[in-house]
């Protein structure tokens, strides 16, 4: 089978394509000994993933805690220097640039990150963490220019532009992660990675977060890769959904394709997995309980990496690993069981 | 059923520099035997630190519960000393920790944590506490769960050491197992599997279970009554069934509909509750939800109303009940 076939491919030529990610590796080596390092084995994060994304909309990547998700972000952003395969953002190779190119192309590829405790410098004021991508990628060209700026970054994600000499421990999480959603836009740029940008957050103010993406997305047209492990968020704001165990991903669909029919035995087991809040409907729901842990992705198991925990497994399973084919009109699902 | 726990105008107070955080403030409620109550609230909301004193375990300087009773099986907890209360811990109250990475001790291996409990409180010899140690950890589904007994936490995944957890709170028989946030640091897959777990282990021994956290979704699938938290006060309790489907309090509603569902049709834009929750030192006059709340009137400036009748044992801390609980009903009728 080539490499081609595989890839789940745009429905239309010509729609216009932001991120096309042709299969990517991403492998960490496992070293071993005190003097003489000597590899030893492979993690395999990220093992052979295909997938684009289209200007303007989001991909919701969902999976459990060490599927690879976050490395399959990072990969795009080439905050990791993938093993092999290709990343492509807005016709330009970005797995050939190096770090010089990069760094313009960075103003266009933004990150959200979970936390918003660590991933704000506790010695910069507000300000000067909103600031300072203007100041990196040199679009300001006066101090009042800077400031204008500033307040008006702060003003957009709902913040109060006198907050800008405040440090982050004087806010709230819900208002440092408008501090990390207020530096993601300051380079005007055209892609956001959300890397599970509200999951630290309460409910109340994680609304809060996911209107104010939403409403950055209408007025910038953004596209967004929204990584998440919540499924009721993910589809709650994408367009399109991505699940990944182990490294692969197992079933892409539209959003609402993905969750009135879901495919993979997987899906189908994350999504009965989690609980509604209405003690009627849970009543009468039927839950698929998963038997086991995901294995150690040092060590995955042989064919289809399901296949220890999958309620429908069969001997063919252990043999191969199952290619993501087009099961339905692109609905695109890696088991050969479906 | 009889009446297990009740909790009666709890106070549990923190000293700090900055001033009195007041992180329970006249908490009253109670459990029945064999039931599961649900404390639901947002992070900082007390609901941890309620079930915390009931074990005593909260942290003396700073803490300290200033009023209140605790009556267990008619016992006043609060007025034991210390050597009375260490009976009752781990003995006939059994709690469960949100971080199973931290709350099992690293060097000492997972047969010896486990036979502690069951040597000091249920004299046992050493070699039939570790029997009874396997099978409960059998109970709870670790596989070849004798030959483990000598291992390690590290040697265990985080759903595995959540189970060892449960084993180990269940391993005296108690009559009450208080978890804290027990799955909020698991994967949904695994969450499922412990919230079974601890649900057929408590069913079987007729154990009560005060599961607190801050998953909606957890409480609809598991709880018999709820009690909502806010601000370090219950501001609403009820049957499972009464709170998510005639919710009396703004903050109940507030929540319902900042969470987006899987089983709705997907909404435009979520509901959220504008602002963030109040600091606990600097608490507003009267009402606490005042400045988020979109019903607010007059009277909430002054005076904290208090829980008030809503329905069959459902009590709303809210001057405006009847006001939320028809915007609910209209906003129900509109999906």
């Amino acid at each position: 089978m080539t490499q081609v076939q595989r890839a789940p491919q745009p429905q239309q030529k010509g729609e216009d394509i932001l991120v096309d990610v042709k299969n990517l590796k991403m492998y960490f080596p496992v070293m071993q000994g005190i003097m003489v390092q000597r590899k030893i084995a492979d993690i395999k994060a990220v093992d052979d993933v295909t997938f684009y994304i289209k200007r303007g909309e989001t991909l919701g990547l969902v999976g459990e805690s060490g599927c690879g998700k976050t490395t399959t972000g990072r990969c795009i952003l080439q905050l990791y220097r993938p093993t092999s395969g290709s990343v492509v953002f807005d016709g330009q190779d970005l797995m050939s640039m190096n770090a010089q190119q990069l760094r313009t192309m960075r103003r266009r590829m933004q990150i959200i990150f979970q936390d918003p405790y660590s991933s704000l410098n506790p010695r910069m004021t507000a300000g000067n963490i909103v600031g300072e991508p203007l100041v990196v990628h040199k679009l300001v060209k006066s101090k009042q220019e800077y400031r204008d700026k500033v307040a008006e970054l702060l003003t957009t994600v709902g913040l109060n532009p006198y907050m800008a000499d405040r440090f982050p421990h004087e806010f709230s999480g819900g208002q440092r992660q408008r501090i990390g959603v207020a530096r993601a836009i300051a380079t005007r740029p055209e892609f956001i990675m959300c890397d599970e940008a509200v999951s630290a957050l309460d409910v109340s103010i994680q609304a809060q977060i996911i209107n104010l993406l939403q409403d950055l997305q209408d007025q910038f047209n953004l596209t967004y890769l929204f990584i998440a492990h919540d499924l009721s968020v993910v589809r709650h704001i994408s367009d399109r959904i991505a699940v990944m165990y182990l490294g692969h991903v197992v079933e892409i669909a539209d959003r609402n394709e993905l969750y009135a029919n879901p495919l993979h035995p997987y899906t189908k087991a994350l999504l009965s997995a989690v609980p509604i809040p209405d003690p009627i409907v849970e009543a009468q729901r039927e839950r698929i309980i998963l038997q086991g842990d995901v294995p150690s992705p040092l060590r995955p198991p042989s064919g289809c990496v399901f296949h220890t925990r999958c309620p429908i497994m069969i001997e063919e399973c252990k043999g191969g690993v199952p290619p993501l084919r087009e099961v339905a009109p692109n609905h695109w699902a890696a088991c050969i069981r479906v | 059923m009889a009446t297990l726990l009740e909790v009666k105008d709890l106070r549990t107070h923190f000293f700090t520099p900055e001033g009195v955080v007041k992180s329970v403030d006249g908490v009253s409620y109670d459990v029945q035997e064999g039931e599961t109550l649900a404390i639901v609230g947002e992070s900082g909301c007390g609901k941890s630190v309620s079930a915390l004193s009931v074990m005593r375990l909260v942290a003396t300087p700073p803490g300290k519960i200033v009023g209140g009773q605790v009556l267990f099986e008619g016992q006043d907890l609060l007025k034991l000393d210390e050597d009375e209360m260490r009976k009752v811990r781990g003995n006939r109250i059994g709690m469960i920790f949100q971080e199973p990475m931290t709350s099992l001790n690293p060097v000492l291996t997972i047969g010896r944590q486990m036979t502690e409990s069951m040597e000091l409180h249920l004299k046992l010899n050493k070699s039939a506490a570790e029997k009874r140690a396997a099978e409960l950890l059998a109970m709870v589904g670790i596989p070849d769960a004798a030959r483990r007994l000598p291992d390690y936490p590290h040697q265990f995944s985080g759903g595995m050491r959540q189970r060892v957890m449960i084993a180990m709170a269940m391993s005296c028989n108690p009559k009450l197992l208080i978890a804290d946030e027990p799955t909020t640091a698991l994967d949904v897959t695994i969450q499922a599997q412990i919230l079974e777990v601890m649900q057929r282990v408590a069913k079987e021994n007729n154990t009560a279970i005060i599961i607190i956290t801050h998953n909606l979704g957890v409480v609809a699938r598991y709880a018999n009554r709820v009690n909502v938290m806010y601000a370090g006060r219950i501001i609403e309790r009820g049957s499972a069934k009464d709170i998510y489907k005639n919710p009396h309090h703004p903050y109940t509603l507030g929540l319902l509909k900042s969470v987006p569902r899987l089983d709705l049709p997907k909404k435009e834009k979520l509901d959220p509750i504008e602002g963030f929750p109040p600091d606990l030192i600097a608490l507003p006059p009267g009402c606490s939800f005042r400045p988020r709340c979109k019903f607010a009137v007059e009277k909430c400036m002054t005076e904290f109303p208090p829980l008030q009748a809503a329905g069959q044992g459902h009590t709303a801390a809210c001057w405006e009940t009847q006001k939320v609980n028809a915007s609910f009903v209209q906003s129900q009728k509109g999906a």
